[in-house]
């Protein structure tokens, strides 16, 4: 499934100024910029470390998805973390077994980190670093650690002394942090069981540093670059997104359902729209500003009838499904009889959070004989639409609706 | 014999209590599944392609390369199916509108509160210590589901690519098999897929069904949308061969477990031990085709039920990665080892509970869940570290064995004091994708 190249281009050039890429590609490190506004979140920015370090081209990795890097011996459990991550919009730090084009194997140090706006805290970009972690480096220490006995204290001290035989100085800082990281693998139990810890690729402090700087240097000119379009981004969420915008992850999800549908937020005064889908818009003619915020009536025009109106106001009130047949008009006034399927959308915690309406035109509706039937298709939107609100509102972050 | 009570799930509207149960032998009226009122019945049926390769050039992937499939699997035709049949009012309730949450913590195990599921059914009892029962016409199975119940039936098609037919009529010689709804869902678009329905095959698990469930979840082609199997005496209440499946979009703690690598077969299947999870269990991964990961999983599986060793399945990842649990936790009940606080729960620990989504009946628990008690919940479905051993030591031998047959050369050993460096010098020494690793040469290196 190729991108068109003009929406990948979009996604800096609307944010940043037209000298970003330079700037970016003055930067020795190596890293990938992505967008997960973008199905697929693809990768829209490559830096020429990274292109050398894995030996592909500019243009064989621009478009695709991060995973393009992974291969049979990357741990899947890291990966689900990483996914983790991109779904809740956080910063993550792991160590990971990437693939050249040639198809050899190596380790990174993984260091990726979200970027805001700063308006209205919706997310714009991730920034990944990856530094390799060297082979003689890694020997002295890397590999295993083996603890026998299940305590705590033991572990901490035997990683203490092995990562303190590589290091050149040890900051007291680093030591506690190494603590967390092994209290956080610790099992909440007192019932665990002495296991061997397989770290074939830990990266030493050499390695995090230089990716934490790589991120700061590369958010920087980001930053920088943003004030010129005056689309500020920052690296913390600085505002909470506003009252009746959806929250982004739920609007990348939303952005992947190819159908006409809008979600309208009856927790809100006179239920605006709170989001419209593309097809949604091509069916209506108008654009996205022009709906947002406002509540479906404009649809309406003189021929519309006043009982089917009634008939969905009815429904809405008590929170039930319903199908009819409505005369809608398009931006040009020009009408068409659209067949109107409205359910209400709970959230996480079982309360309505939205209703749902796909439209579908009258004359539009060919049953295709290798397909599914339209009123399927239209089903499915309702139940993609469920699955996407319901999922991302049971974590914290994203508990808006 | 080791017997449980407990309140049986309701997986369909024609589930009537098992004494009620009046055999019907023709033309029930009630237009089920049965050979009674299935001739002539119009199904729609998704063929899928059968994959030789997994697909991709790294293995990682399962997706159509040059065609798009007909319809969407997940997208389009099972979640549009399914909300069909919730306007229809199929469901005993709504599940969209029970209350789900991550638990904080670092796991992030997650807890719903379901007090529909097990309303209006009386506890039965279940034999527990048996996980080869032969299949009992006279019980509940799903040949006597309404045909309303069913979405689609889900077959491989044997010569060409992905097809779809939205009325294709039932071919009484061919035993359909078929995905139909839960009528108690425990997340959206829970289904039940039941392999060849009509050859009524008990709950246990064979190879040709086992690469059925793997493909459904590589057509879902979705993270989220994973499928699972309990075996008898591992809380599956319906001796009728089915693998169960929905959509939840979040990792489940096992999927985010660390594990490590125990062997690699011949045919490129990594088989490795969950580690630093409550629940003991194998992880089956990798394989030059879809067919040697399937045909592991199910080697090892036929090993536990004929050795009577009650597990459980999930098949995650898009039918990528497999985890293998055996559990013992009926076996406590029966035995009265499992305290009355854990019981009182009422929480049966199958499948998805092991994986961390933990379906809980009472809203105090709900309100009280916490890490610490899905933890300890889960630590008395685990075997003991040492009856886990011995477990694994059984199903290795036979897996070598398998492995042996097939091939020629010596089969692969666990490596057990494998360090990290070996692995990855050997990833270094290799430069040609992918990297199918023998055992033996695990054991030059």
């Amino acid at each position: 499934m190729e991108l068109p190249l003009g929406l990948i281009e979009q996604s800096l050039n609307s944010r940043y100024s037209l000298w970003v890429r330079e700037a970016l590609n003055d930067l020795s490190d190596n890293f990938t910029i992505t967008d997960p506004c973008i199905a697929g979140h693809p990768i829209v920015f490559v830096s020429p470390g990274f292109l050398k370090m894995t030996g592909y081209t500019k243009e064989e990795v621009i478009g695709k998805n991060g995973k393009m890097f992974q291969g049979p011996e990357t741990s899947r459990s890291s990966v689900m973390l990483i996914r983790e991550a991109v779904r809740e919009e956080k910063e993550i730090q792991i160590n990971l077994l990437n693939y050249r084009k040639d198809g050899t194997p190596f380790w990174v140090f993984f260091q990726m980190t979200p970027v805001f706006s700063k308006e209205d805290g919706q997310i714009i970009h991730f920034v990944g670093v990856q530094v390799p972690i060297l082979k003689n480096s890694r020997k002295s220490r890397c590999g295993f650690v083996r603890i026998q006995g299940d305590s705590h204290e033991n572990e901490f001290r035997a990683c203490k002394s092995f990562l303190g035989s590589c290091r050149r100085e040890l900051m007291s800082d680093s030591i506690s942090e190494l603590d967390c990281t092994l209290n956080r693998d610790s099992q909440p139990d007192s019932n665990s069981r002495g296991v061997e810890i397989e770290e074939p690729c830990e990266a030493c402090d050499d390695e995090k540093q230089r990716a934490a700087i790589a991120i700061s240097n590369i958010l920087f000119v980001l930053t920088h670059h943003s004030e010129v379009t005056g689309g500020l981004v920052c690296e913390r969420r600085c505002s909470l997104p506003r009252v009746g915008i959806l929250c982004s992850s739920l609007n990348t999800s939303l952005n992947r359902i190819k159908q006409s549908f809008v979600l309208t937020d009856p927790n809100l005064p006179d239920m605006p729209i709170v989001y419209a889908s593309d097809e949604f818009l091509k069916l209506t003619g108008y654009t996205r500003c022009e709906v947002l915020g406002r509540n479906c009536r404009f649809l309406s025009g003189i021929d519309t009838d006043s009982s089917t109106l009634f008939k969905i106001k009815e429904s809405l009130q008590s929170e039930q499904a319903c199908t009819v047949r409505i005369l809608n008009y398009r931006k040009n006034k020009s009408s068409f009889w659209n067949d109107l399927h409205v359910s209400p959308v709970h959230n996480a915690s079982g309360k309505l959070a939205y209703f749902v309406g796909v439209q579908m035109d009258a004359d539009d509706k060919k049953q295709d004989e290798h397909g599914l039937n339209p009123k399927t298709k239209q089903l499915s939107t309702v139940g993609a639409v469920k699955v996407a609100v319901r999922s991302l509102s049971m974590t914290v972050g994203c508990s808006q609706g | 014999m080791l017997r449980i009570k407990r309140v049986p799930t309701v997986v369909s509207n024609y589930q009537e209590d098992e004494t009620e149960n009046v055999s019907r032998s023709t033309g029930c009226g009630r237009n089920c599944l049965n050979k009674c009122c299935i001739e002539g019945a119009k199904i729609p049926l998704y063929a899928f392609k059968k994959l030789n390769k997994i697909s991709g050039s790294k293995g990682l992937c399962c997706e159509y390369e040059n065609s798009v499939p007909p319809v969407a699997f997940l997208d389009s035709l099972l979640l549009g199916e399914w909300e069909d049949r919730m306007q229809r009012g199929l469901f005993r309730y709504d599940v969209t509108a029970c209350e789900t949450k991550v638990i904080p913590g670092k796991y992030g195990f997650i807890a719903q509160l379901n007090e529909g599921r097990h309303l209006k059914k009386r506890p039965t009892e279940f034999r527990v210590d048996k996980v080869l029962q032969p299949f009992d016409g006279n019980k509940f199975n799903f040949t006597k589901v309404g045909q309303e119940e069913v979405l689609f039936r889900f077959e491989a098609n044997e010569n060409g690519n992905t097809q779809f037919i939205p009325n294709d009529a039932i071919d009484l010689e061919n035993s359909p098999s078929v995905v139909a709804i839960n009528v108690s869902p425990i997340e959206y678009g829970h289904v039940l897929l039941i392999p060849r329905i009509l050859d009524c095959l008990p709950q246990r698990i064979d190879r040709e069904s086992f690469l059925l469930a793997l493909h459904m979840a590589t057509e879902a082609g979705n993270t989220y949308f994973r499928l699972g199997y309990n075996s008898l005496g591992a809380f599956a209440t319906i001796n009728h061969l089915h693998f169960q499946a929905y959509y939840l979009g979040v990792p489940f703690p096992i999927e985010k477990a660390p594990t490590k690598k125990i062997m690699t077969l011949k045919d490129g299947v990594i088989i490795s031990e969950l580690l630093k999870y409550p629940v003991r269990g194998l992880v089956f991964e990798g394989g030059n085709t879809l067919q040697s990961l399937s045909n592991s999983v199910s080697d090892a599986c036929i090993c536990l039920q004929e050795n009577n060793i009650p597990y459980n399945i999930l098949i995650a990842d898009c039918g990528q990665r497999i985890f293998l649990l055996p559990q013992c936790y009926a076996e406590k009940q029966a035995l009265g080892e499992v305290s009355a606080e854990l019981l009182d729960t009422q929480v049966n620990p199958a499948v998805w509970e092991i994986s961390g989504h933990m379906v809980l009946k009472r809203k105090k628990d709900y309100e009280e869940a916490s890490e610490e008690n899905a933890w300890r919940l889960l630590a008395v479905v685990s075997l003991s570290e040492e009856r886990f051993q011995e477990v694994c030591a059984l199903i290795f031998e036979v897996i070598d064995t398998v492995d042996a047959e097939n091939t020629e050369g010596s089969s692969s050993m666990p490596e057990e004091h494998d360090d990290g460096c070996l692995k990855e010098v050997e990833a270094r020494n290799n430069t040609t994708r992918p990297l199918p690793m023998t055992g033996t040469k695990e054991c030059l290196v």
